[in-house]
């Protein structure tokens, strides 16, 4: 499928205070984080007319927008968890190319961190689905259930522990190049297997931060981003989809949704996995990384586990991926696929310092909801 | 509005199968008209999309598909380490369960047991099948 409408552009980038937030309210930080990312687009918050916002207090978008006086003629609130701002770039891009709004704002802020909010204990009453055939069996939300896929994928291809553990390595060694990542220490292998095992076979540095943080992005018409303080990026293509809810009802538990995801947007894009100059795969956990890369078609079904295994991701690597040192180093605020959009421009653009990755043309954002549930996949390219 | 009997469980769709669990029977939806089997159970079949579906019984029988040590405590009933296991059930769905009385790896055949529960019904867990019996 071709995309026969106008193109469209991120006009506009920002991050929120990032880490330990103590000083801000979830509204002000990304009231912050709109107002620099309008100035990066050559706008004030006046010319948004499109809201595209989730996990900011009832009604989706409606408190971020009466906060920062947003009346807006296309609002979106698409729950597709950690793929949600993937999918709000493919929203916003048909809505903008269809005239249906201008300036596209999408943005988010959690204080996940210092409300210590992130339970892995879900509602036990009876009345859902999930509390009579999955919560009784004391399945730990999210991590048991993507230690049950990573288990399934080391039995069906014999993925190994070191594995999994070399994609934590290789964004730590991309966080020690940027500035405000939460974790820079050195990491090894060893002392990713040598951490405290949660859920066999993760073990706790096989795990996403869990800090303070989020951002706002600007979707916008060619002629808008001419007016651009910084150089817009084109969005070349966009995809989503979702498999399941319950790991129970998951078709293949090697399989995720980013398969159809990243054909969708690749094909939308006109682009093939080799084109890819910058990869920011959602990493929740390192297998959803290692599952991502495989399908979305950067190597075979099953070959995800070598792959990573030579640090291919890493700073030198053929297929530079994890760049601000993703969820595992840098920040984690819940939704993290907003930041993955933010890195994946910054790199586009060339501006990301020490981590710049040399000659990035074609850069993807990749995300990932729920128990391996949703994802979104958007490719990203510098004119 | 009627209201909600004393000691239900699960909802309009759900309760045969806890009912079934009461007596320690463990039944799965099946479709008359394709003969496949379902887990959850649904007003219709996933697979043909018929809506001719009867509560069989199922043997009880599975393989474990993927399982999982949980080391950290998540619900009160459950003491870590213990094991969260995705079987498939010779019948075809899968369900997510625990591992009793025995260790177990991907591919190995275990049967159900019931764990008892407070004031609901029994939980069907699974437990490794001793060498030769099935």
């Amino acid at each position: 499928m071709s995309l026969r409408t106008p193109p469209v552009y991120i006009a506009g980038v920002a991050e929120t205070p990032l880490g330990e937030v103590w000083d801000q309210t979830e509204l002000s930080m990304v009231a912050l984080a709109a107002r620099e990312a309008v100035a990066e687009a050559g706008m004030t918050l006046r010319d948004v007319d499109g809201i595209f916002v989730n996990y900011m207090g009832e009604e989706g978008s409606v408190q971020v927008g009466e906060y920062l006086g947003i009346q807006p003629r296309y609002a979106d609130s698409s729950d597709l968890g950690g793929a949600a701002f993937e999918a709000f770039i493919h929203h916003a891009m048909l809505a903008v190319a269809a005239g249906r709004c201008e300036v596209a704002l999408l943005a988010y802020a959690s204080r996940q961190r210092t409300r210590r909010g992130r339970s892995m204990v879900r509602a036990r009453d009876g009345s859902s689905l999930a509390s009579q055939f999955e919560v009784p069996y004391g399945l730990p939300s999210p991590i048991g259930l993507y230690a049950l896929i990573a288990a399934r994928h080391m039995h069906q291809y014999g993925t190994t522990p070191e594995q999994l553990a070399a994609i934590a390595v290789a964004a730590r060694q991309w966080a020690r190049l940027n500035p405000k990542a939460w974790s820079r220490d050195p990491l090894t292998v060893q002392d990713v297997l040598a951490s405290r095992m949660i859920s066999d076979p993760l073990h706790r540095l096989d795990c996403c931060l869990v800090t303070d943080g989020g951002g706002a992005v600007i979707v916008t018409t060619a002629a808008r981003a001419r007016n651009a303080a910084k150089r817009a990026v084109r969005v070349l293509g966009a995809g989503e989809s979702h498999t399941h809810w319950h790991i129970s009802q998951m078709p293949d538990l090697t399989v995720s949704a980013g398969g159809v995801s990243g054909k969708q947007a690749f094909e939308m894009a006109g682009i093939t996995p080799a084109d890819v100059d910058v990869l920011e795969p959602y990493d929740s956990f390192t297998i959803t990384v290692l599952m991502a890369l495989e399908d979305m078609g950067f190597c075979a079904k099953g070959e995800g586990g070598r792959f990573v295994e030579r640090n291919r991701l890493g700073p030198g690597g053929d297929l530079p991926a994890l760049t601000s040192g993703g969820g595992l180093s840098y920040n984690h605020p819940g939704a993290l696929g907003l930041l993955l959009l933010v890195e994946a421009v910054r790199q586009l653009r060339g501006e990301a310092g020490d981590r710049q990755v040399k000659e990035a043309k074609i850069a993807v954002a990749h995300g990932v909801g729920g128990f391996f549930s949703t994802a979104g996949t958007v490719v990203l390219a510098r004119e | 509005m009627s209201e909600r009997p004393a000691g239900a469980f699960g909802d309009a769709i759900t309760a045969p199968f806890w009912e079934a669990a009461r007596e320690r029977r463990l039944v799965v939806q099946r479709c008359r008209d394709c003969g496949r089997h379902q887990f959850y159970p649904r007003p219709f079949c996933l697979a043909c999309g018929g809506t001719a579906l009867e509560w069989a019984p199922s043997k009880g029988l599975a393989t474990v598909h993927a399982l999982t040590t949980v080391r950290i405590a998540v619900i009160p009933e459950l003491q870590p380490p213990y094991v969260v296991a995705l079987v498939e059930l010779d019948e075809g769905p899968r369900m997510t369960t625990n591992i009793v009385g025995g260790t177990c790896r991907i591919g190995d055949r275990v049967r159900v047991a019931w764990r008892e529960r407070p004031d609901l019904p029994p939980l069907p867990v699974f437990e490794p099948v001793g060498e030769g019996s099935t």
